[in-house]
């Protein structure tokens, strides 16, 4: 089996559309499926439950929808956000009333934290019963209300089909999230004539798309006189599709750029003015040239405390601008100078249209050189396998054209500083959450999403313990991720912490009684690998690729390593430690 | 930390109430009272919320609002000349030697007694914060029973501000 487009081949899209569009009378439960597949969902995230049982049972048989079935409902909503993620159409998870719903609380949050569309579908108990503490009752609306962009309890057949062409709009325009839609169990067994609503009316939701001139002209005066400036680009430029005029308005500007976390790919990594990450574990030029810059220009990047560190003391001596759809972030963290509300690629385009350069030549200069004294190094071992080292393998014969989803910990940050990004959209990682168990998953839906392209997941012997079970729907679906462990044995993130700012006191960080992951891997019929030194590494690795299934390689590696550098908290981004790499 | 007098136009939907006052909790943005009715046009409801806060705060009070999806309009009322209200119901222990003591002071406040029992009254008083603030100290030496305040509700005086194009 592969994974296949979900359009029957002998019937165009059209004629589709037309079938789907009828006006029948149908239940609930197909009003939400054809409303899906008008929206352009090709695959959907679930695991059923009493009060969706109409909506799976209206999936029997059906031809035209695609399903998938994960083995935990965390793990449908990181493959959705996956799925997401990596083409920025709108992901969708499937869950039951109360423990079902509640399994997709992490996600949503996760979701949120990260902007990403996610349009949530919950079962929920018969209207008769809501309120009533029934069984699998939970208030999955009162719940997720901090941590959704939206959400709706349908009470009436009747607006279902409306509720979920809002839901999709809200979630992918403006500053995108999920948006959830509880469906009780008796809605979704309604009759009612289907009329799909070609328009959307939500008079109170109006996000600003476009850039106001004036202070464009401000911005761009401003880099005019600009000597030292610096953008600080972060996801809302790979989220808008920005990365090509990103790439315009540095060059036109000549200004250096910073990509956070999220912003990784936004920018290419060989760029000449490309400085790395910056923030707590970013590169000391990246963070030299924030504390020292005289204009800093956010872009699509939100002033989060791991790339400000200490907020009093962050970029002192910088006039800032903030490109943001939202206005809520403006001003939010940090004073700004020059505000631009708008999506990220408008007001790049805008500017692009005048931009001139900065007085710069002399700052890039500076950069070039810090960025040679300073590279990011760590101490390779021929005894032991360095994590660094495995990523900078992985990265090599990628050659930057995978999509790489990562979990949180040490093993993310060092993909952050030792993969070579090329292209939005190829880094998978939950940045404000820092989501454990969302490496793997989510991979699943990126693999989904993009059947052709490499996907690898890179995980901690930790974190893939939060979702391993997902293992079976790799193996029953042959989706060919490859799967990383960067197996150090401990809590790595939190050994480090123990060990720098704790006095070395591991408390609670050992994981011995881990499973083998190689048989972990092989109990799912899933190919299992491991290496232990980079001869082994390298073969491992080129097995894996070759390997046209999914594969889990265990890289067993030094537990003691640390990422450097690092800006302890409380402390401004020039007070960075060097540790290995000086 | 001035005094804000904010009201929020907002879509007459089920769970708004909870979005907006979960979202000042959440936010740590203080409450000093909130109330909610019907406004001047149908399916959508006003918000009164009178909140302390510097410049800052006040103004991601605001923007945070409007990224409800339910929330239409938000006013800084107190940036205006406004006329703000708040009616009390106070049950105050009043035997009958003293009553016209207590009515005294209910007549110079322009206040109304609403119910009388055997040894209490109910004063009904409507008027800015202040003025409800003074009557009860007033009051408190004849012994409260019961005292129950609306919140303040508002609107800025004369002009109609021009609607948003
Ligand atoms: C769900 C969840 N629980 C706890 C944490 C806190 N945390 C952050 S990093 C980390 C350690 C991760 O260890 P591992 O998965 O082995 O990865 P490593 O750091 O060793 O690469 C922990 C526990 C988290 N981010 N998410």
């Amino acid at each position: 089996m592969s994974i296949q487009n979900v359009i029957a081949s002998s019937e165009s899209k059209d004629e589709l559309r037309q079938r789907l569009l009828k006006p029948d009378e149908i239940t609930g439960s197909e009003i939400l499926l054809r409303t899906l597949l008008l929206e352009g969902v090709e695959c959907v995230f679930g695991y059923p439950g009493g009060a969706v049982l109409y909506i799976y049972d209206a999936m029997y048989g059906n031809p035209d929808f695609k399903h998938l079935l994960t083995r935990h409902e965390q793990g449908a909503i990181h493959a959705a956000d996956g799925y997401a993620r990596s083409t920025g159409k709108v992901g969708v998870c499937i869950a039951t009333s109360g423990p079902g719903a509640t399994n997709l609380v992490t996600g949503i949050a996760t979701a949120y934290m990260d902007s990403v569309p996610l349009v949530c579908i919950t079962g929920n108990v018969a209207t008769s019963l809501i309120g009533s503490d029934a069984f699998q009752e939970a208030d999955i609306i009162g719940i997720t209300m901090p941590i959704t962009k939206h959400s709706y309890l349908v009470r009436d057949v009747k607006d279902l089909a409306r509720t979920i062409r809002e839901a999709f709009h809200i979630a992918s325009t403006g500053r995108k999230g999920p948006v959830l839609i509880d469906i009780p169990k008796d809605v979704s067994n309604q009759v009612t004539r289907f009329e799909y609503p070609e328009t959307i009316s939500l008079p109170t939701y109006k996000p600003t798309l476009y850039p106001n001139k004036l202070q464009v002209d401000k911005l761009l005066a401003a880099i005019e006189e600009a000597k030292q400036p610096v953008i600080l680009a972060g996801g809302g430029v790979v989220y808008a599709d920005a990365s090509a005029e990103l790439i315009e308005f540095a060059e036109k500007t000549r200004i250096p750029v910073t990509t956070t976390l999220l912003g990784l790919g936004g920018f290419p990594s060989g760029h000449e003015l490309w400085m790395g990450m910056p923030g707590m574990h970013g590169t000391k030029t990246a963070n030299y040239a924030l504390q020292n810059a005289d204009l800093l220009i956010s872009i699509g990047a939100r002033f989060d405390d791991r790339v400000t560190m200490k907020l009093e003391g962050f970029a002192p001596r910088a006039k800032i601008a903030h490109i943001d759809i939202d206005p809520a972030e403006i001003g939010k963290n940090v004073p700004v100078d020059i505000p631009v509300v708008s999506d990220v690629k408008e007001a790049l385009k805008e500017a692009n249209t005048k931009a001139r350069p900065a007085q710069s030549e002399e700052w890039i200069k500076q950069i070039q050189e810090m960025k040679e004294q300073y590279p990011l190094r760590y101490k390779d071992s021929d005894d032991e396998l360095k994590p660094q080292w495995v990523i900078e393998m992985i990265s090599e014969t990628t050659n930057g054209e995978a999509f790489i989803t990562t979990d949180v910990g040490q093993h993310q940050m060092w993909v952050a500083q030792y993969y070579k990004f090329k292209n939005p959209r190829s880094l998978i990682t939950s940045g404000g959450l820092g989501t454990m168990g969302f490496g793997f998953p989510s991979a699943i839906g990126v693999q989904m999403a993009h059947p052709d392209k490499l996907v690898i997941s890179i995980n901690g012997d930790g974190g893939m313990q939060m979702c391993a079970q997902e293992l079976a729907v790799c193996a029953i679906n042959n989706i060919p991720v490859k799967i990383v462990v960067i197996n150090n044995q401990v809590l790595g993130m939190v050994r480090q912490w123990q060990e720098l700012i704790y006095d070395s006191r591991y408390s609670h960080i050992d994981l011995s009684g881990s499973p083998d992951f190689v048989k972990l891997a092989e109990a799912y019929g899933v190919k299992g690998l491991r290496a232990t030194t980079k001869e082994e590494a390298r073969a491992a690795w080129q097995e894996a690729l070759n390997h046209p299934g999914p594969v889990l390689i265990d890289f067993v590696v030094s537990k003691m390593e640390n990422v450097y550098p690092m800006v302890q908290q409380g402390c401004t981004l020039d007070e960075m430690i060097m540790g290995d790499s000086e | 930390m001035r005094r804000h007098v904010i009201s929020v136009l907002v879509n007459d939907q089920p769970g708004v109430l909870q979005r907006v006052a979960g979202l000042f909790g959440r936010r740590g943005f203080n409450i000093e009272s909130i109330t909610v009715g019907s406004s001047e046009e149908p399916g959508l409801s006003r918000m009164i919320i009178v909140t302390r806060g510097d410049e800052k705060t006040m103004e991601q009070v605001s923007k945070q609002l409007y990224k409800l999806i339910d929330v239409a309009k938000v006013v800084d009322l107190s940036a205006s000349p406004m006329v703000a209200r708040e009616l009390a119901l106070i049950k105050v222990g009043a035997e009958p030697a003293e009553r016209p003591e207590i009515l005294g002071v209910v007549d110079t406040f322009r206040a109304s007694v609403v119910d009388v029992g055997p040894n209490t009254l109910i004063v009904q008083v409507v008027g800015d914060s202040d003025k409800i603030d003074a009557m009860v100290e007033l009051l408190k030496p004849y012994g409260i029973k019961e005292l129950t305040r609306t919140g303040v509700t508002a609107m800025t005086r004369g002009m109609i501000r021009k609607q948003q194009p």
